[in-house]
């Protein structure tokens, strides 16, 4: 794996949130998107939204949406089900909702209790409607976030990304 | 004690712009009963999202108000959204929780500020501009006021009777309810 396209690959996602006119993030900090975060908290036509859980972004993707703004959810896969009930807000009123998962629990995993989540985000995303698509490579986030993003806002629907934890890279402890 | 529709009819009098989003269960029937309204987004499940509708609408519109009408049951269930809200500070945004102390579509079992939880204290511990109980019905030309003019964040604590209401059902179609709201606000 090429070291430089491994560090640029939340700055691809970055430079889709721009194309299509994100103006709202909401996420739960996250290892996986730390640079990603950093990105939209340093925009000035970007509202990032510090969350306390996943699902409040749901409500803060539908609130975007009446508004007229386009708004992205970064989260970890134990955050897909935080959001399960909220799901049915995207569901019963179509709106469009793009969410960028970094995957835990699947790959290289050394804390089991990061695993009965992580193996069943992509089928609890499927059974709440939503379109799933697994990036495993570096050079491929540009092109599948890309796709992604006009699902979404193109289309009124719900469409996940799920970022795989090989592609991301082991945890690192730093103590 | 403040009578729920009373208070609710009153508070969106003369209403102007005013954005409303409405929580699932009585705060939906106590907004339709008090004359629909294009600009309510009515819930009718998500419970728990109504206070995060409020920010993503404020956030895209800044030039406008944008009041929660929620119940308590609601706002316990997103308590960590108070704490979201407090960190964006909103001007524009109110949260209007109708407060009986139970959780009238199941039973009236009795909830959590029945049982001693202070949503004004937490209102206040996570940076709301104003936090407020308002128990009479004098006070509601001051929450009004409030929804219209006050800065934001702001949240309001209205103790409700808890007796039964006749429901007033509107629709329960999202996409309708969606449309409808987008299309008077970019009228």
């Amino acid at each position: 794996m090429d070291d430089q396209t491994n560090i640029r690959w939340p700055d691809a996602i970055f430079d889709h949130f721009k194309r299509v006119g994100v103006r709202q993030v909401g996420y739960v900090p996250d290892a996986g998107h730390s640079r990603l975060i950093k990105l939209c908290i340093e925009d000035a036509d970007i509202a990032d939204v510090v969350l306390t859980t996943e699902e409040e972004g749901i409500g803060l993707v539908a609130g975007a949406h009446l508004g007229g703004q386009r708004a992205a959810l970064l989260m970890q896969s134990s955050g897909v089900g935080n959001c399960i009930n909220m799901f049915s807000l995207i569901k019963n009123c179509g709106f469009p909702c793009l969410v960028l998962v970094t995957m835990r629990g699947e790959f290289d995993e050394f804390n089991p209790w990061q695993v009965p989540m992580g193996t069943i985000t992509e089928p609890a995303l499927k059974l709440a409607d939503f379109l799933t698509y697994r990036v495993e490579q570096p050079e491929d986030v540009d092109e599948v976030v890309g796709a992604a993003c006009d699902m979404a806002f193109d289309g009124n629907l719900a469409a996940a990304v799920l970022l795989s934890q090989r592609l991301i890279g082991r945890k690192r402890w730093t103590k | 004690m403040i009578e729920r529709r009373a208070f609710v009819k009153q508070l969106l009098v003369d209403r102007g712009g005013l954005l409303v989003v409405c929580g699932l269960g009585s705060p939906t029937y106590d907004a339709a009963a008090a004359g629909d309204h294009p600009l309510n987004f009515y819930l009718w499940g998500a419970m728990g999202g109504a206070a995060m509708i409020g920010l993503g609408l404020a956030l895209a519109r800044p030039e406008r108000r944008v009041a929660v009408l929620t119940g308590d049951g609601e706002a316990l269930m997103g308590l960590g959204s108070l704490a979201t809200i407090g960190v964006k500070q909103p001007k524009n945004l109110s949260i209007v929780v109708l407060d009986n102390g139970h959780y009238g579509e199941t039973g009236m079992q009795a909830s959590h500020t029945k049982g001693g939880a202070d949503l004004v204290g937490v209102a206040k511990a996570c940076a709301f501009r104003e936090a407020l109980e308002v128990s009479d019905m004098n006070s509601v030309a001051r929450s009004r006021d409030l929804l219209h003019r006050g800065q934001g964040p702001i949240l309001i604590d209205a103790k409700i009777s808890s007796e039964d209401t006749p429901r007033v059902l509107p629709t329960r179609d999202g996409h309708a309810i969606k449309l409808r709201f987008m299309q008077a606000l970019n009228a």
